[in-house]
């Protein structure tokens, strides 16, 4: 299991990168954190011609408040910074909440905000959580750069938006509104494994307590993180009693999603997981914003 | 064998207080680059894949796994592996602490998981046993049961914490 | 005082070099102009091998040889049988089929050798694999047990008439007259699945051949380095003694490392003469899922006869067992099954065949528990069956067939895997089941707690699981003790170690026998040049076997020390002490001399001696045990599972062992948490998916789930010590014991959590989503 070779090149400025990938396009690989892609490497699975390594630019490696009073994080962030960061703690609970679940402590000090993202795993908790935290991301090639929702970000298993010669360099995350609530329930085989099905909720609240916002957004449950459009639908306006949550969490889990079988769990066991998850998620997060007024 | 190194770097490392100073091919994984090229053997390989953390190091004083980084990476760094705590007539506490309490068996995944406990104790000098079990959610052990590993972290703590 | 040793929690002689890195293990091994090797294997699982094209592979920069069967011309010959095949018999069937160094004709696994690459690293011999091109001809895999054994399936060897590997059956007493007795008979198919041994290290050769001294030297991660040694020299034609096998610290082995001759110790030594350069393979964890042997698939059909009052007046289990692509371990695994099927209870009338299958399926050998596990799982589940349908409590009916204390030894009247009468030596077995049962506080959780827990809407279940695990089986091992001029001990034995913490419990033993401090005792095992008698570390047996070989040469030497000092000290020998590394004059303490003086004085350099003197303070000396000391256990265990998720969280779980003496508590602790932590991931986590095509897809610790640090429970510890009346030390062996009884155990437990539902689980491993699909088919019934 060791990687076959390839040209390696290790920029220190953003624009060097830039003009890397300008240069070679798909025959270069991003190297950002490597704990998806060096696995990948050592299995052979993929052999990339040209690494380009983001590891030397320190410029890509931060965590800023936003103007907005949400948070701006550089792709190259490590995943143990997000997890100590105060700021995130306080503008981003959900990612904070998160982030010990993700993997283990040795990946979580090497793996990266953006090449998680990039790497557009649908069983990635940080993919579903930027779209359920309404995320926008700053894409940037030699020329110039645009901003991408995160909910258009992700096309399919593994595939974003990002065109060869572009690199994701910054996530920015809104700040939730007042009466806002937020869950994240997961479940795995073990617990630091990717999640058989996982569900982050946001909602917000009106002065009424009524759902004025929601957005629900599942893991492993499709190609791409699994947006629960029609569950999120039933509870607009409504009082978020049991009965409501129940009906949205079923919603979610038969008409929201398209899970697939693996020798793990079966779609039906995976659609029962994401019921489950949802009514509870839809709890918590309903619970929290009635309690953050 | 010029042929195949190709694109070859030249890397400075700083390894267990020593620098190094050597030409390494890319591809070539930290692991490997410490085992064979260093001659210090006592970080181990168990999976290649990132899950099993027997090779576990601390670059600049985090925990990493060698097998998921390229030698090249760690240019300019500096990177402690279990050679670096303690020596056969002066372990380090944790050692300690891991032989008094049975900690190990084969001592196969060991190294990994002493230089896990090191920044996970300096972190957390405290850890209650959840705590522990998580820190080592990362190192995988097939001779313990783990039992006798988290007894040997509450100890080290103790001797850490004196 | 003569300070104990034997029975206290030493702490380890061999961890300062381990826990410093300084251990060497097979991958540490580095020779000046040494190579690498890489092997290209089979993706398919069975399929016509047409041709090879390596001439690329040969061409790579950096490749020094590429080997195919052909290359390997008349030393191309398959493995030798690893255990010797049965006894002609009525009711046996053998066919032996060994693996193949490189696959010649056809491959019959996936992940099977076809050719080697031998390169200046192994990053380059990797990409030269990528080089070599071969035609195959896909031909249908042979996968499922009982379809295998169809008229019309397709054979794993063509020159057999079907995939039946052997077939044997075995009887005690008259199974159907007890059945017409019986007030109730009950049925049940039983599935089990493979699992991984999944050691920490993977195996590894490091091969050396001297041409100049003409001499062999391996460093191969083997359980068993004297078979290894004596085998290698006879296929390349050497005397034993030109070949030197090393197992040095062994990342741990549970089974899998003793396959003796693998393809890869066939080949990488052989390789290794041919080029007249060191040679190093390592497997890496892909090669370890597809080409390190596996255990625990069987099919039962069991039925089990009873009286109203729960008493079990017979048993009856025909099986199937998985084999995979060759045999070379012939039936140990299906007789340990048989031997294990009526648990710790007297059963009379019990009638059993089993039938090994040829697979297209990795190669299947003893890992730890081999076939234990099973025969437990299936006794304890036709018990608990038993238990619901006479409506019985689960404890009750289990004590009520327990053998009695006064039964023993207790003759089964069938051959165990050595193919020895089974004999239960000795044990009390329900005082286990009673310890077992106070430590969980069974009556107070089932009385008091869990009606209040149901209440609250918690499933939580509580389970209790006797076993009995035999160990300690023969041939025989050997053991050096020789006293040193520096008054320490030098110990060589046999056997490989790979984490017992042989160093240590062999030196108690020896520094109890002669007075000194546990740390003043040097262990060497593994190592053919140090001493070259004896089978390997295999069935629980090393402390037994071994250490009791180290027992009576340490008690030799004891003799000859006393006799040389008596004529020192001019003082008769039963008034002398061995202490602190002296032998001292009872009552006058400063009339000594030093175990290193007499030491010196046993092999004088000038002068004459006694006719028949042996030099030095030294003997060797063998055990072999008439029949295997049958251990026992009980495991208790209460669990919670969420039943809408169906993760589960143990609360509480207790293990009460019987192993005999204990040599060392804390050593026997560790075995015992590691066999419950395999023995949970047979229970729910680890299992090993192939599919149709004999593809295995989740060849990955990704995929396959190793149980980690956060699933494991804090296990509490009880022992009871019943000596095994089989050897002087009175041991047992434990180092399978934790994992036999967990999916038997757990599977108890989440059906007595799920009080509610009509549950019943046939099959290890579980998982969550199987235990989610069970309770549908629950629902729909």
């Amino acid at each position: 299991m060791k990687p076959a070779p390839f040209e390696y090149h290790a920029p220190t400025t953003t624009e060097e990168a830039l003009s890397l990938l300008a240069e070679h396009g798909y025959d270069a690989k991003i190297l950002a954190g490597g704990q998806s892609l060096i696995p990948m490497m050592n299995f052979r699975l993929v052999q990339p011609a040209i690494l380009v390594d983001l590891n030397n630019i320190p410029d890509l490696a931060y965590i800023n408040p936003g103007d907005d009073g949400g948070l701006r994080l550089g792709s190259m962030t490590r995943h143990h910074q997000v997890e100590t960061s105060p700021l995130v703690a306080e503008r981003a609970p959900l990612i904070h909440e998160t982030m010990p679940k993700i993997a283990y402590p040795q990946v979580r000090s090497r793996g990266t905000f953006g090449g998680s993202i990039s790497h557009a795993d649908p069983s990635a908790e940080l993919v579903a959580l930027s779209v359920a935290l309404d995320g926008n991301f700053r894409l940037r090639n030699r020329d110039g750069e645009r901003w991408t929702p995160a909910r258009e970000f992700f096309v399919g298993l593994f595939t974003t938006v990002l065109e060869p010669n572009e690199l994701l360099v910054e996530a920015s995350l809104p700040p939730m509104p007042p009466h806002s609530g937020w869950s994240l329930k997961e479940v795995a085989r073990r617990p630091h494994d990717f999640a058989l099905i996982g569900v982050a909720a946001v909602v917000t609240l009106d002065e009424k307590g009524l759902c004025q916002q929601a957005r629900m957004v599942l893991i492993s449950a499709g190609d791409v993180p699994m947006v629960a459009h029609k569950a999120v639908e039933l509870l607009k306006g409504q009082a978020p009693t049991a009965e409501a949550i129940k009906a949205a969490a079923e919603v979610a889990a038969t008409e929201d999603i398209d899970p697939s079988s693996d020798i793990h769990a079966t779609a039906e066991f995976r659609r029962h997981l994401a019921n489950v998850l949802s009514r509870r998620a839809l709890e918590q997060a309903f619970q929290r914003a009635a309690e953050n007024k | 064998m010029e042929t195949t190194l190709q694109n070859v770097f030249d890397l400075a490392v700083t390894v267990n207080g020593t620098r190094y100073e050597q030409a390494v091919e890319p591809r070539i994984l930290l692991s490997d680059f410490l085992r064979h090229d260093l001659g210090l053997t006592g970080t181990h390989v168990g999976c290649e894949h990132g899950v099993c953390g027997a090779c576990t190091v601390l670059l600049d004083g985090e925990p990493v796994r060698s097998c998921l980084m390229f030698a090249v990476q760690a240019h300019g760094r500096e990177v402690t592996t279990v050679e670096g705590l303690g020596t056969i007539d002066h372990l380090h506490p944790i050692q300690e602490a891991f032989q008094e309490a049975h900690g190990l068996q084969c001592g196969f995944c060991t190294p990994g998981i002493l230089t896990t406990v090191k920044v996970f104790l300096e972190q957390n000098p405290n850890p209650s046993e959840e705590e522990i079990r998580e820190a080592l959610s990362g190192n995988l052990c097939r001779c313990t049961g783990y039992q006798h590993i988290v007894d040997a972290v509450q100890l080290a703590a103790e001797k850490m914490r004196k | 005082m003569i300070k104990k040793f034997i029975g206290k929690r030493v702490m380890r002689n061999e961890d300062p070099r381990l826990l410093t890195g300084q251990a060497q293990f097979v991958d540490d091994v580095e020779i000046p102009g040494m190579l690498h090797a890489a092997f290209l294997r089979s993706d398919y699982a069975h399929a016509r091998l047409l041709s090879i094209d390596v001439s690329a592979a040969r061409q790579h920069p950096g490749v020094v040889a590429v080997f195919t069967a052909e290359d390997m011309g008349d030393d191309w010959f398959p493995g030798p049988p690893l255990v010797s095949p049965p006894p002609t018999a009525k009711d046996v069937t053998f066919h032996s089929r060994r693996q193949v160094p490189l696959v010649k004709d056809k491959v019959r696994h996936a992940g099977e050798a076809i050719a080697v690459v031998i390169a200046e690293s192994r990053y380059i011999a990797e990409d030269a694999v990528e080089d070599i091109l071969v035609e195959f001809e896909p031909l249908e895999a042979v996968v499922d047990l009982e379809k295998a054994l169809e008229v019309n399936s397709v054979l794993v060897h063509d020159d057999l008439e079907s995939n039946l590997a052997a077939q044997m059956f075995q009887q005690k007493g008259d199974y159907e007259a007890a059945r017409q007795q019986a007030d109730l008979v009950i049925q049940r198919r039983i599935v089990i699945e493979r699992g991984a041994a999944a050691a920490m290290e993977n195996r590894g050769i490091v091969a050396h051949w001297d041409a100049k001294s003409q001499h062999l030297t391996i460093w191969d991660t083997t359980q068993a380095p004297i078979p290894i040694r004596n085998g290698t020299a006879a296929r390349l034609g050497l005397s034993e003694h030109q070949v030197r096998v090393i197992a040095p610290f062994i990342g741990g082995g549970f089974g899998p490392k003793i396959m003796m001759f693998y393809a890869e110790e066939l080949v990488i030594p052989w390789a290794a003469k041919k080029l007249n350069r060191p040679v190093k393979w390592i497997e890496d964890r892909r090669e370890n899922f597809y080409a390190t042997t596996q255990e625990r698939g069987q099919v039962h059909d069991v039925e089990i006869a009873l009286s109203r009052d729960g008493h079990i007046l017979g048993l009856k289990d025909n099986f199937l067992h998985d084999t995979g692509a060759y045999d070379p371990y012939g039936l140990t695994i299906p007789l340990n099954t048989q031997s294990h099927d009526m648990g710790g209870y007297d059963i009379k009338n019990y009638s059993s065949e089993f039938k090994v299958v040829f697979t297209n399926k990795t190669i299947v050998t003893p890992v730890r528990g081999a076939g234990r596990p099973q025969g437990i799982f299936v006794i304890e589940r036709m018990m608990d069956a038993a238990a619901k349908e006479l409506g019985m409590d689960a404890v009750e009916i289990r004590k009520r067939n327990l053998i009695p204390p006064e039964a023993f030894p207790y003759e089964h009247k069938i051959i165990d895997q050595a193919f020895a009468p089974l004999i239960f030596d000795s044990g009390n077995y329900k005082a286990v089941v009673d310890k077992a049962l106070d430590m969980i506080g069974y009556d107070k959780f089932v009385k008091e707690e869990q009606p209040h827990l149901r209440v609250d809407g918690k499933y939580v279940g509580i389970a209790i699981a006797p076993f009995v695990e035999t160990t300690g089986v023969g041939p025989y091992e050997g053991a050096r003790v020789t006293v040193e001029a520096s008054g320490k001990i030098n110990v060589a034995t046999g056997i490989g170690t790979q984490g017992q913490g042989h160093f240590t419990s062999f030196a108690q033993i020896v520094a109890e026998q002669l007075g000194v401090e546990v740390n003043d005792v040097r262990i060497v095992t593994g190592d053919t040049t140090e001493f070259h008698w004896g089978t390997g570390t295999f069935a629980s047996r090393g402390a037994v076997v071994a250490g009791n070989a180290v027992h009576a040469a340490s008690s030799i030497v004891r003799k000859k020390i006393l006799k040389l000092a008596s004529k020192v000290l001019e003082a008769p020998e039963d008034e002398l002490e061995l202490e602190d590394g002296q032998v001292r004059v009872a009552d006058i303490p400063q009339k000594s001399v030093s175990l290193g003086e007499l030491a010196v004085l046993a092999n004088p350099l000038r002068g004459a001696v006694e006719p028949g003197t042996e030099p030095g303070l030294e003997s060797t000396a063998y055990f072999g045990p008439q029949y295997g000391a049958t251990a026992f256990g009980t495991h208790a265990m209460i669990l919670e599972v969420d039943p809408e998720t169906m993760m589960i969280k143990i609360r509480r779980y207790v293990t009460v062992e019987d192993c005999g003496t204990v040599l060392n508590p804390l050593i026997l602790e560790g075995q015992i948490h590691g066999g419950v932590s395999m023995g949970l991931g047979n229970a729910y986590y680890e299992k090993l998916h192939f599919d149709e095509n004999g593809q295995l897809l989740n060849a990955s610790f990704a995929d396959y789930l190793v149980v980690s640090a956060t699933e494991m429970p804090r296990i509490e510890v009880g022992h009871l010590e019943t000596r095994s009346t089989l050897n002087e030390l009175g041991a047992k062996g434990v180092g399978e014991a934790g994992a036999i009884p967990v999916p038997a155990l757990f599977a108890q437990a989440l059906e007595n959590a799920f009080h509610d539902r009509k549950l019943e689980i046939l099959e290890m491993p579980l998982s969550p989503n199987r235990l989610f699909e069970l309770l549908n088919e629950e629902k729909s019934r």
